[in-house]
């Protein structure tokens, strides 16, 4: 087990490094001067503005100084918390503003991950032994997995939104309101959060329920299965034993989703609008704001490699094939 | 009469029809026996002995009886069934390497299981930690996973969980064929042992190596195409066999440890009947040298000495 977390560590540690190297790189691939167009970005008229961002992103840049350096600077200022100052909303800390929309992405992503999880898996469950359940959500399951994200949120804004009124289908709390501690505002932003998180939650609900159910059947057929109902056990215990087994591959599938769903986060508050880090990448492509790229990336980075190391660690707890195979199996 | 087995028949359901790979057969095993049965691969002796103990959803059941202790068993009642399997019928199937649930550790698995039966694992643990010892298994093991054993060491923890409930009848189904030589001799010993310990009364044996049926069998009851031919005492079968398929199948086994159903047998031309649509008759009529007219009417399964049955129209 030591040695396992040894070397997992060591794997996310370097393919932190390399997305951190990658994203050093970015503004420094573009073609052409990344300071002018970013000055030139921020259409600021004032000449004395122009001069000073223009001073402060070259010393930002360090482009006087030799490669390495410029490197070896860009890590110590990562460990500051540092991340240079956004273009698009200067003189803002970056740091400051994915700060702000991290929340909003977590939002809607954690609760649809786990509501996903946790409903899809008993669903697909339920389904495995229930015939009725079975022709109902298998052909609902697999019509809204293969729907793109784009689409379904599209579809939900203009039916649940449009058409039918009952959710906002734009932002992350109403335009006319101030951020406060509020009940009337809390609402607000729970109404608004209402569409996005629905929209993810639902694509990823069909894919764990087919997964669920098939992987059922699947245990339900094998050998250890005929076993125990060879020798008499209830099917209470066979369905267990079926569940838990039929689980591991699923956390596997967790882990393998998570890219899938935080890509699927960015577009959906892209088409809603909401404040996250999707549409701050968006954002920042679009203010050509490479600070504001680079820090919501890096976070975007970090946020997948922590939760893949958790799901890592869970996943060798749970399942003790992984472990034994961890110490080496004794004949 | 441990087990009294009249005229069952199990046919598998298909698309094309039913195959009929039980097809009529009547034996019984005394208690204390070890009977073995043997046949070509696919002549039917799984299903015999999942027939005793659990069909599959594909089997049907199409007639006949089984008996065990003068109680008649509700084989096609699978509800019914549940309260004879494990106290009474007991088995050891054919899929042992992974007959055990791969997440669950050994001991808690079996105590699932008997708290399943009302039984209390506490109760049972010495008992079953004797067994284990028995067949040279340290207690430990309990506390493993099956995938850390070795194929022989599952093998016999399979055998011990099995039987741990004393089940009048256990079906023992390739019991040895996925071990190595060394390990098949130490099953079979545990398998007589087990016999002579009183752990279970009556057992039956499937085995492709017939060699390890000589080691452990009493009777022999040998198999063609969904019908009985032969049941005899095992050295009568190996030295005075009496249906020419026995005489081919034993002839066709120079070595032992040969096993017969990897190679076509040298001796005996062709393939068994499909049992899709078998033929009426005496089933083995295609291959037989001794066949004649009468053979196109089935032959009896009857008695042609003490404990000797043979179903040939050519044995007086
Ligand atoms: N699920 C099934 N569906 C249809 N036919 C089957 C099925 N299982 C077995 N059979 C047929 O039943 C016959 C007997 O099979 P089996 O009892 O497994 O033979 P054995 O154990 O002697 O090798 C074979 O001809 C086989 O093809
Ligand atoms: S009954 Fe006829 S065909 Fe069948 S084994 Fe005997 S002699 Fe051969
Ligand atoms: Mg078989």
């Amino acid at each position: 087990m030591r040695g396992y977390l040894a070397r997992k560590t060591l794997v996310y540690g370097l393919t932190f490094v390399v997305a951190v190297t990658l994203n050093w790189l970015i503004p420094r691939l573009m073609p052409g001067d990344p300071v002018q167009r970013m000055v030139a970005r921020a259409a600021v008229q004032h000449p004395e503005t122009i001069e000073s961002m223009t001073v402060y992103y070259e010393r930002m840049f360090g482009l006087d100084l030799p490669i390495w350096q410029q490197y070896l600077n860009y890590w110590g200022s990562l460990f500051r918390g540092d991340l240079g100052t956004s273009v698009w909303l200067f003189p803002t800390p970056v740091s400051q503003v994915v700060l702000d929309a991290v929340p909003y992405t977590l939002g809607i992503m954690i609760p649809a991950i786990v509501l996903s999880f946790v409903i899809g898996n008993t669903v697909g469950a339920m389904a495995a032994r229930s015939r009725w359940l079975d022709n109902v959500a298998l052909p609902v399951g697999y019509l809204i997995t293969a729907m793109p994200y784009m689409w379904l949120a599209i579809l939900l804004a203009w039916g649940l939104g449009v058409a039918l009124g009952w959710f906002p289908v734009a932002g992350g709390y109403d335009f006319g309101l101030v951020p406060q501690w509020s009940w009337s505002f809390a609402a607000d932003l729970l109404h608004h959060w209402v569409l996005p998180f629905l929209s993810l939650f639902l694509v990823s609900l069909g894919g764990w329920a087919i997964g669920m159910r098939n992987l059922i059947i699947y245990e339900l057929e094998s050998d250890y299965s005929n076993y125990l109902s060879a020798l008499g056990a209830p099917r209470r215990l066979v369905r267990r034993y079926a569940f838990r087994n039929a689980m591991l591959p699923q956390i596997t599938g967790l882990a393998l989703q998570l890219g899938t769903v935080l890509g699927g986060a960015l577009v959906t508050e892209i088409v809603f609008a909401y404040p996250g880090l999707g549409k701050l990448v968006l954002s920042a492509i679009q203010n050509q704001d490479f600070f504001l790229l680079q820090g919501t990336l890096l976070f975007v980075v970090i946020g997948v490699l922590v939760a893949n190391f958790v799901i890592d660690i869970v996943y060798v707890l749970v399942d003790p094939r992984t472990r034994t195979g961890l110490t080496g199996a004794t004949a | 009469m441990a087990l009294s087995v009249t005229d069952l028949r199990v046919y598998y359901r298909t698309l094309k029809g039913d195959v009929k790979a039980l097809d009529g057969v009547t034996f019984d095993v005394a208690d204390g026996e070890i009977m073995g049965i043997a046949g070509e691969s696919g002549c039917g002796k799984t299903t015999l002995g999942k027939a005793l103990i659990r069909l599959d959803n594909r089997m049907r059941h199409a007639g006949g009886t089984v008996a065990l202790d003068g109680e008649k068993l509700p084989i096609a009642d699978d509800a019914a069934m549940r309260r004879h399997r494990y106290r009474e019928v007991s088995l050891i199937p054919q899929y042992a390497m992974s007959a055990m649930n791969p997440t669950r550790k050994i001991g808690k698995m079996i105590r699932d299981l008997l708290a399943a039966h009302g039984v209390r694992y506490a109760e049972v643990l010495p008992e079953l930690e004797r067994r284990l010892a028995l067949v040279g298994l340290d207690a430990e093991v309990l506390k493993r996973y099956p995938i850390e054993l070795s194929g022989g060491m599952k093998q016999r923890v399979v055998l011990v969980l099995s039987t741990l409930l004393n089940p009048s009848l256990l079906i023992g189904d390739e019991v040895t064929s996925a071990l190595d030589v060394s390990s098949q001799k130490a099953v079979a010993r545990a398998l007589v042992e087990f016999r002579d310990h009183g752990f279970v009364r009556s057992m039956v044996v499937i085995t492709h190596d017939i060699s390890v049926l000589f080691q452990v069998a009493d009777t022999i009851l040998v198999m063609y195409a969904g019908h009985l031919a032969e049941k005899a005492p095992a050295r009568t079968i190996i030295d005075e066999p009496l249906h020419p398929y026995t005489k081919m199948l034993i002839g066709a086994l120079p070595q032992v440890g040969d096993r017969y159903d990897e190679q076509q047998l040298s001796g005996i031309e062709g393939r068994p009947p499909s049992l899709l649509n078998p033929p009426t008759g005496c089933r083995f009529r295609d291959r037989c040298p001794l066949a004649h007219d009468r053979c196109a009417e089935a032959p009896p399964f009857r008695e042609v000495a003490e404990g000797h049955q043979v179903a040939c129209w050519a044995v007086s």
